[in-house]
């Protein structure tokens, strides 16, 4: 009993891999593996971040959780429900628990519908019927809660700046009342005044509703000022999982070190610049047989190439994979 | 004496109805072998004051006025046909989008050498041996070959540095990126902008970075300029500017931005939006915004001022 109260959602060796076609026939010539055996868990209203350079399959587990993508194999136990295991109406039924939120804000809205239109499509879906009068007050609820007001709902997307956007698509989300959130990189398309007041907005939501956010970015300092813990990815695999705390202080794998040695900080002059990664990530296509890193790693031996190394348990109650950690 | 000196720059735009003037008495100089970061939100006319400076803005029905001088020449008074000598051959503009900036049917060899074969009467051979040279400089890996590829057989980070490589393959003076790492992941971002720093200073151009991050012209750059809502408000070295940021809008700026280690809930924002150009507010253009706002700042403009430690701010609090 203790431990589903403990662990709000639990996933285990999830994986993904997508055929690749090639050739006249378009017969299959390989596999690309997005997302490769991860697990980890979260407590309720955690913040968890993901973080990784494109391509590492962040996003991709942020939807396998989700199940807009089926997993080739591995669980997902959120809040007690197999979600893997779910019929489609059962499914159907999870959706209002657990929601998503993209990057994109330009995007989400449908651009002939207002907002007070989009708003209530929720509803709709659900079959939940209001009088008009409900209907009204239900979403300038809503509108309030994310700081916009009832002139907004009738505004269409276009009218209104990239920061209102994402309210009303945070408004959207929220609009059934779920417990568990999904953020595609919320605030990447923003600038950073608008950026801050995204955030603050997301962590008030957060202790008012009780909410518990699986936060993808490819921001380090973002995400270590504003989760409790993360992993970080490469390549479809787990390199670190750390707390935020100590980002920046002590980290044991040579990427989390390289991705925040590459942070510009604001002070002039300390750094930034010496990027310790040569290359760029290379493609997930046919991974080397050991360790993913191993081609752009500085301090890699021969092991590393022959082995996968294991998640292992760092003194500061993290997680690394790597055969040499850093001390 | 500076290399680029840009003087009460303005850009106006006009309609049967009315005029818009997005950006207005934008003033800044640099000298050769620096970098200025030209800062702003979306919406502050960062990019416009580049494309004032190339000469581009008539293309899009806008005017300029003001001064630029590049090397004591005006650039505003030329005829298109004198820019177009000057643009690609003393000026390089780097654009933001790698992806899209290249033309995908011809091979990257050949995108290099066009410039260079256009502002001068050099050879096929010699041409291909400057590019190869120049792309060795940019480290790109096996320059023979991806000399010979297609853009979409290349990595964002590579096609980025074909780009820097279009850029100075023809030994320009200035060279004017916009921001030329949006695009890229953090540990390309580092390379990439490394770079530019390495060829700015051997190679003793100037170069004018555009970018909304701060954190960027905190490492790169020597000088900034911080835009809001199409003038400038501070300018000056940036060190003196990030010690000591005396314009309320680069206070705020700064600390809209999450830094490791800092405490949960303490992050700022700045509310609301930056103003478009068609509802600029009178008087102080931030005082909407601005958490130290007079009465002053509403009606009237305020000039800028140098301060003791050499950076100019535009406030009414000076």
């Amino acid at each position: 009993m203790e431990m589903t109260t403990d662990k709000f959602l639990e996933v285990k060796d999830l994986s993904v891999s997508f055929d690749v076609r090639g050739g006249i026939f378009l017969r299959t010539i390989g596999a690309v593996k997005a997302v490769n055996n991860i697990s980890f868990s979260m407590c309720k209203g955690e913040i968890l971040g993901l973080v990784g350079e494109s391509g590492c399959g962040k996003s991709t587990l942020g939807r396998l959780i989700l199940r807009l993508i089926e997993p080739s194999s591995g669980s997902v136990i959120l809040d007690g429900k197999d979600i893997l295991g779910l019929s489609k109406k059962d499914l159907r039924q999870q959706r209002a628990h657990m929601q998503m939120i993209f990057q994109d804000p330009f995007s989400v809205m449908d651009p002939r519908y207002t907002i007070f239109r989009s708003l209530s499509e929720p509803f709709q879906i659900w079959n939940i019927k209001h009088s008009k009068e409900e209907r009204q007050q239900k979403i300038n609820s809503l509108l309030e809660m994310v700081e916009l007001s009832p002139e907004h709902g009738r505004a269409y997307p276009h009218q209104l700046s990239g920061g209102q956007k994402q309210r009303a698509d945070i408004a959207r989300a929220l609009a059934l009342t779920p417990d568990f959130l999904v953020l595609d990189e919320p605030t990447a398309a923003l600038d950073v005044s608008v950026q801050a007041q995204v955030i603050n907005l997301l962590a008030q939501l957060r202790q008012q509703m009780n909410l518990t956010y699986l936060f993808i970015s490819h921001d380090l300092s973002l995400v270590s000022y504003f989760c409790d813990r993360v992993i970080v990815m490469y390549l479809g695999n787990i390199m670190e999982t750390i707390s935020a705390s100590m980002v920046g202080k002590r980290q044991y794998h040579p990427y989390t070190k390289a991705l925040t040695d590459n942070i510009f900080s604001t002070t002039p002059g300390t750094g930034g610049l010496t990027s310790i990664l040569e290359g760029e990530v290379p493609s997930p296509f046919n991974l080397p047989t050991g360790c993913v890193f191993f081609t752009r790693c500085n301090q890699s031996q021969s092991i590393c190439l022959e082995k996968v190394p294991d998640l292992q348990n760092t003194p500061d109650g993290g997680q690394v994979a790597c055969h040499f950690p850093l001390q | 004496m500076s290399l680029l000196k840009v003087d009460n720059l303005a850009v106006e735009f006009r309609s049967d109805k009315k005029k818009i003037q997005p950006i207005s008495g934008v003033s800044f100089e640099m000298d050769a072998g620096e970098v200025l970061g030209v800062v702003g939100e979306t919406g502050s006319g960062k990019s416009l004051t580049a494309h004032a400076i190339m000469g581009l803005t008539a293309l899009s029905g806008g005017k300029a006025s003001g001064s630029v001088q590049l090397d004591n020449k005006e650039l505003l008074t030329l005829s298109s046909e004198e820019m177009q000598t000057i643009r690609g051959a003393r000026i390089s503009f780097i654009p933001q989008n790698p992806m899209t900036s290249l033309d995908p049917v011809y091979r990257v060899g050949d995108q290099i050498v066009e410039g260079l074969r256009k502002h001068s009467t050099i050879d096929k051979k010699e041409a291909k041996h400057q590019a190869l040279d120049i792309m060795g400089k940019l480290r790109i890996p096996d320059p023979a070959r991806v000399y010979s590829q297609y853009p979409h057989q290349l990595s964002g980070g590579l096609k980025q540095r074909i780009v820097i490589a279009i850029g100075l393959v023809t030994n320009p003076q200035m060279l004017i990126a916009d921001e030329p790492t949006t695009a890229l992941d953090v540990t390309v971002q580092a390379q990439i902008m490394n770079l530019f720093k390495d060829q700015t200073v051997a190679r003793g151009i100037g170069l004018l970075l555009i970018t909304h991050d701060l954190g960027v012209v905190a490492q790169v750059c020597d000088r900034i300029a911080v835009m809001y809502a199409g003038n400038v408000v501070e300018y000056g070295k940036v060190r003196a500017v990030f010690e000591e940021p005396k314009h309320p809008y680069t206070q705020a700026l700064l600390a809209c931005i999450p830094v490791m280690g800092m405490e949960k809930g303490s992050l700022s924002s700045i509310s609301g939006n930056v103003p478009s150009a068609e509802n600029y507010p009178p008087g102080c253009r931030y005082h909407t915004r601005c958490a130290s706002v007079m009465s002053k700042c509403r009606e009237q403009k305020p000039a800028m001022v140098i301060m003791n430690n050499g950076t100019g701010s535009a406030c009414h609090k000076y």
